[in-house]
């Protein structure tokens, strides 16, 4: 097992060492190059470029300027961030807790209810509920992420849901809380819609697999030699099904993170979310490369390595896959 | 690096509508599959209908899509006829916050949207048909490399790479020079790695199948192997995939417009109207929820779709 870990780690290197080529080379040829915020400032002079290009190292050749620049990132540099006037790293690390509040809770809500769905659905299957679900959960995969949100904004924070008794609920549209003083009601009260919307794709994709795993793992001749032994049904279901239809759940869950990196930069977008995500968009606007390129190489950092979890994980619950 | 298994992901509507004889299916005809998945076939009718609204836009719109109605138009969104048939002004749907028709330019948007959707999917098809079939068939160096390729895009999330891309186009001169064809190329050459990961696989069985090595003895040319023989033995992976990915890349289209980095005004696109009407959600709800049904529904008919081609193509492909 430990073998298998390692190699799988120094087998991600490679990759890792590929990705960085590929976005250095959109960086090194995006029009303009890494100064291009700097050519529109009417206050730098072509002169004050040519030195900054010399003292950047900008007139070296390509390969040596990767390798500088491999050198710096590995450092835990990744450049200056103009739209932020700090460090981009640290600009990142600023704004990462609360992008973390999000995507945790988000997490959490979509695991848990599109699981319990997805076995819903797969105790029942081709009955009523379960059509109910599996076409919920295409609706859910064919929603515009970013024009569920505006529809929650218009009937929650626009309108309101007036309710008996004169009552109406009203949640916040923008932010995370209203004070500084940490109120946790409030700081709830912020979360639902975003959570709402984040976790709204990865709902429909879990239900789906999970009510597919688990229709599979009933066919298994394990659960008939279950049955036949005289288990009840709920011991069956939940001892030998479950527990099997959801080794299959880690290879998701990894695979639904770069979908819920993306949602979570046109979520915090639209919430006005103090997080990386929507630091990231104002970084679009303002055509911040250093930071959009770093923001990138740690998502992709983060994308492999989740991905590496899974795989270690994968082998770890199922000893059916040889791992050496 | 893990092998999605989309498969078994998205086939879990299709199974509902199997009917579990492997006996009757091998006698039926792909019609006869696809006519009884209800729901593909409800998807293509509204497919229909909405691309007849595209072809025929400019017939149907009952104004201008670009042009300011100054006669009715007072500085407010006007409401839809349906709500206030007085203040609306003859604009079925109302207009957005600068008077514009929102119906009609619901109707041309609906050009850009499914335009956007064809062609980049035919341009992600060219790409990834050629890279899969040569990868798959003759593997070696080609095959390595290509692997590492796809290898690296599937690492950067999709639509944050979108969007850098875009910027950097953007920050080359303006917003003006993202055109629709630029768009095009740029979700295209992203996204070709799936449909040529699915067409290796095929080639892989399939250069190994008697066929194949009966076209081989017989003289013909790798090229005519590839294209002539092979390919058509790897098509129903690649429609079912070509399929699906024409919503995806309207979803992505309409993503990137609503955050200004895609189709760039006047032009209508029902992204770029609903980037325009958060603003104005407190007073014109119409012109955030039209636009969003449009897309809603354009998408969930082309993944009904998809689910069907699938059933009908292949039972057995899950």
């Amino acid at each position: 097992m430990f073998t298998y870990v390692v190699r799988r780690t120094l087998a991600a290197i490679p990759l890792l060492v590929l990705i960085s080529i590929i976005l250095f080379v959109i960086l090194n040829n995006a029009p303009g190059g890494p100064l291009a915020p700097y050519l529109q400032n009417p206050h730098i002079t072509p002169a004050d470029i040519e030195r900054l290009k010399h003292n950047l190292g900008l007139d070296k050749p390509i390969w040596f300027r990767y390798i500088v620049w491999l050198g710096t990132i590995l450092h835990g540099d990744f450049g200056y961030s103009t739209s932020n006037s700090e460090p981009v790293l640290q600009a990142i690390l600023e704004r990462l807790p609360a992008t973390l509040e999000l995507m945790g809770a988000a997490f959490v809500v979509s695991l848990g209810i599109g699981l319990a769905a997805g076995i819903f659905s797969a105790v029942r299957p081709y009955s009523f509920s379960d059509y109910l679900i599996t076409t919920l959960a295409f609706f859910g995969q064919s929603m515009p992420v970013f024009w569920f949100a505006l529809m929650l904004q218009l009937l929650f924070s626009v309108h309101g849901i007036p309710l008996p008794g004169g009552y109406e609920i009203v949640l916040p549209s923008a932010g995370i809380s209203t004070t500084d003083t940490f109120d946790l009601g409030d700081r709830i009260e912020h979360l639902i819609m975003p959570v709402i919307v984040l976790s709204l794709l990865n709902l429909a994709l879990y239900s789906r697999f999970m009510r597919s795993s688990l229709l599979e793992v009933t066919k298994m001749d394990y659960m008939r030699t279950a049955a036949a032994k005289g288990l009840s049904g709920r011991v069956i279901l939940f001892k030998h099904g479950l527990k099997n239809a959801l080794i299959p759940v880690v290879t998701i869950v990894a695979i639904s993170f770069p979908g819920v990196l993306g949602g979570a930069i046109v979520t915090e977008t639209i919430f006005a979310w103090p997080g990386a995500g929507r630091m990231f968009y104002n970084a679009l606007q303002q055509s911040d490369i250093a930071l959009m390129m770093g923001y990138l190489l740690i998502l992709a950092v983060a994308v492999v390595f989740s991905n590496l979890l899974a795989d270690v994980l994968y082998a770890w619950l199922d000893p059916r896959v040889a791992y050496d | 690096m893990i092998n999605p298994p989309t498969d078994a992901v998205f086939a879990t509507t299709t199974d509902a509508y199997d009917d579990h004889d492997e006996t009757v299916y091998s006698k039926v005809t792909f019609w006869t599959r696809l006519r009884r998945h209800k729901l593909a076939v409800a998807g293509i009718v509204v497919l229909a209908l909405i691309s007849l609204c595209a072809i025929l836009a400019p017939l149907l719109a009952p104004f201008d899509p670009n042009a300011i109605d100054n006669v009715h138009w007072q500085g407010t969104p006007l409401p839809p006829c349906f709500q206030d048939h007085i203040l609306c002004g003859g604009h079925p749907l109302g207009t957005d916050a600068v008077g514009r028709d929102l119906l009609s330019r619901l109707l041309f948007g609906a050009r850009i949207s499914l335009q956007v959707g064809i062609y980049t999917v035919l341009f992600e098809l060219i790409i990834g048909v050629f890279v899969g079939a040569f990868a798959g068939y003759y593997g070696g160096w080609v095959d390595w490399v290509m692997m590492r390729i796809t290898d690296v895009f599937l690492s950067i999330p999709l639509l944050p790479l979108l969007l850098v891309l875009t910027a950097i186009v953007a920050a080359s001169s303006n917003k003006a020079a993202l055109s629709f064809w630029v768009i095009v190329l740029i979700i295209g050459a992203l996204l070709w790695t799936t449909v040529a990961r699915l067409v290796r696989a095929s080639y892989l069985v399939l250069r190994e199948r008697e066929f194949a090595e009966a076209a081989r003895a017989v003289g013909n040319g790798d090229l005519r192997i590839i294209f002539r023989h092979l390919l058509p033995n790897a098509m129903a992976p690649i429609v079912v995939q070509a399929t699906l990915d024409v919503a995806n890349v309207i979803a992505l289209e309409a993503v990137l417009s609503y955050l200004g980095f895609g189709i760039q005004p006047p032009t209508a696109s029902w992204g770029n109207m609903l980037s325009d009407a958060q603003a104005n959600l407190q007073v014109a709800w119409w012109a955030a929820v039209f636009p969003g049904l449009c897309i809603l529904f354009t998408i969930l008919s082309i993944n009904f779709i998809g689910d069907g081609l699938r059933d009908a193509l292949d039972p057995n492909m899950k």
